[in-house]
């Protein structure tokens, strides 16, 4: 037993953990997820790889909620995410046993942070192999919240954010285009980001929005069909708009 | 089966009684095990005889302008009152009190653990802790030391973001939200003043009467409650002392003596 006390994650002379860094390249090769928030929606958009055809892909959801009021997406090791979710679930409602309380999302996105810090300073264990994007909304002021947090155990607040494959691209174009919106056009943003990565099409993608009213709606492949479908007219509107008029033909 | 008090009796050295430990000083007290068959049943009745009593009064109830929280200020042991100024009435942070009933001791220290919790709650989440986080925090706390002989009976009164809130929590682990109680050996005559006198619409200065007559009448009654009658109010701003009455003194004030004439008395005693 003495032998599995040692820390696996220590520092290197220059001061990097590097179990946390390769957790961090697991997370850059999972799949894309982004999360953007509105103000009166937040809405998270994961990558979906094509599914076997044999495998019932209801089975493989990728964005599950973790009480009425929050939602959770990630990216990088799925078995890590599966256990850090249960807790995640458990704490949940713990919190609301002890306090008589729903959680704020501020509150289980620390919590899941720490239980991520947790692992990168105990002994036999390595760190969890994901980053989380969880969204909510206040129990008590309704104000919609979007946090992300990462294998390090650091976790801030975000008006979007991407992780997983490509997740720089996703950010820069996020960075350009992002303005304040609510309802449908969110959504439309969190797609628009999300295609830059992906091939195109229902079938690669899932979306989920969440309101205060309504929680988390999981959004129907037609539904995403549609909505890309909308947004690749606007991108064909915008390109022929950009194009000089067709030079006049020449008069004999 | 008469009860054997002879423990709860003062240690006071006896007289005369030679010392081992220094000639000539008075030596420290004895502690005098009684004469008993079974020591630790006689030490079990001596604790259930003071435990259920909780000799005291408090009340609480919540009207239309925040909660009214009222105690007397007596500690009794036994049969002595040890002392006629305690403060039972705990302040747990600016916005939420606790009442004591039961252990002083108990009392005291698990309402300031509890403040504890409750600010560190505040650290954490940047939010005030609700009365009824705060109130299910103390019920878990004492239900752990179920059956370890804490004796708790108290009230926490507060406003939070939903409102005036008020909860019974006692040391059996229990937990009630309500609009009134009263806790402690005074409380049956507290209650019959208060539920006679409630009205939710009432205003601060008249549900502060309400409170004082209900203490009051509960330590003309109960020989347990007495010394001082202690009301605050609880508000959207937090908490406020309004008073603190001697109860003698409020008894001359509610029941003045009338004064009788010289002459008057001369005929009665010539009638008699």
């Amino acid at each position: 037993m003495a032998r599995y006390d040692r820390a696996i994650t220590v520092f290197s002379p220059d001061g990097h953990l590097f179990q946390v860094e390769y957790a961090l390249e697991a997370v850059r090769k999972g799949n894309a997820a982004v999360g953007v928030r509105g103000t009166d929606i937040v809405v998270l958009g994961v990558e979906k790889k094509s599914a076997a055809k044999l495998q019932d892909s209801r089975s493989v959801r990728k964005i599950v909620s973790l009480d009425d009021h929050v939602a959770l997406a990630c990216a990088g090791l799925k078995a890590d995410a599966r256990v850090l979710i249960n807790r995640a679930r458990i704490e949940c409602q713990s919190h609301r046993l002890t306090v008589e309380d729903p959680v704020t999302v501020e509150y289980i996105t620390r919590y899941i942070a720490g239980l991520q810090q947790k692992y990168t300073q105990s002994g036999g264990v390595r760190p969890f192999g994901l980053s989380t994007l969880i969204i909510g909304f206040d129990p008590y002021t309704g104000v919609p919240s979007l946090y992300q947090t990462d294998p390090s155990g650091t976790f801030s607040a975000w008006k979007a954010n991407a992780t997983g494959r490509n997740s720089n691209s996703m950010r820069e174009f996020l960075e350009k285009n992002y303005k304040e919106s609510s309802g449908q056009e969110t959504v439309k943003l969190a797609i628009r980001a999300l295609l830059e990565v992906v091939e195109s099409g229902g079938k690669n993608i899932e979306v989920a929005v969440m309101t205060k009213e309504h929680g988390l709606r999981q959004l129907e492949e037609a539904e995403i069909d549609a909505i890309v479908a909308e947004i690749e007219s606007e991108k064909a509107a915008a390109e022929a708009a950009k194009k000089p008029p067709a030079p006049a033909p020449k008069e004999t | 089966m008469k009860l054997d008090t002879s423990g709860l009796e003062s240690a006071a050295p006896v007289w005369g009684a030679p010392s081992e430990l220094v000639d000539g000083f008075s030596a420290a007290p004895l502690f005098e095990v009684p004469n008993t068959t079974d020591f630790d049943g006689f030490q079990k009745e001596a604790i259930q005889m003071v435990k259920p009593a909780k000799g005291t009064t408090t009340l609480a109830f919540i009207f239309k302008e925040g909660v009214m929280v009222a105690a007397d200020s007596r500690a009794s042991m036994g049969g002595y009152i040890s002392s006629q100024s305690v403060k039972k009435i705990i302040e747990i942070n600016p916005y939420m009190l606790g009442t004591m009933a039961g252990g002083a001791a108990d009392c005291q220290f698990w309402h300031r653990n509890l403040g504890i919790k409750c600010r560190l709650h505040e650290l954490a989440n940047k939010r005030r802790i609700s009365v009824t986080g705060a109130s299910k925090l103390l019920a878990n706390i004492l239900y752990s030391y179920r059956g370890m002989g804490l004796s708790v009976g108290t009230m926490i009164a507060g406003w939070d973001e939903t409102g005036p809130g008020l909860y019974y929590v006692d040391s059996e682990g229990g937990r009630l939200k309500g609009m009134r109680f009263s806790v402690g050996s005074g409380s049956p005559y507290a209650y019959g003043v208060l539920d006679n006198g409630y009205r939710y619409d009432m205003s601060v200065e008249e549900a502060a009467e309400l409170a004082r007559r209900a203490i009051y009448h509960a330590t003309f009654r109960d020989g347990a409650s007495g010394g001082v009658a202690s009301v605050y109010y609880v508000g959207p701003s937090g908490w406020k002392k309004l008073s603190g009455d001697d109860v003698g003194e409020l008894h001359y004030k509610y029941y003045p003596v009338m004064p009788s004439t010289v002459e008057q008395e001369m005929i009665e005693v010539a009638g008699a």
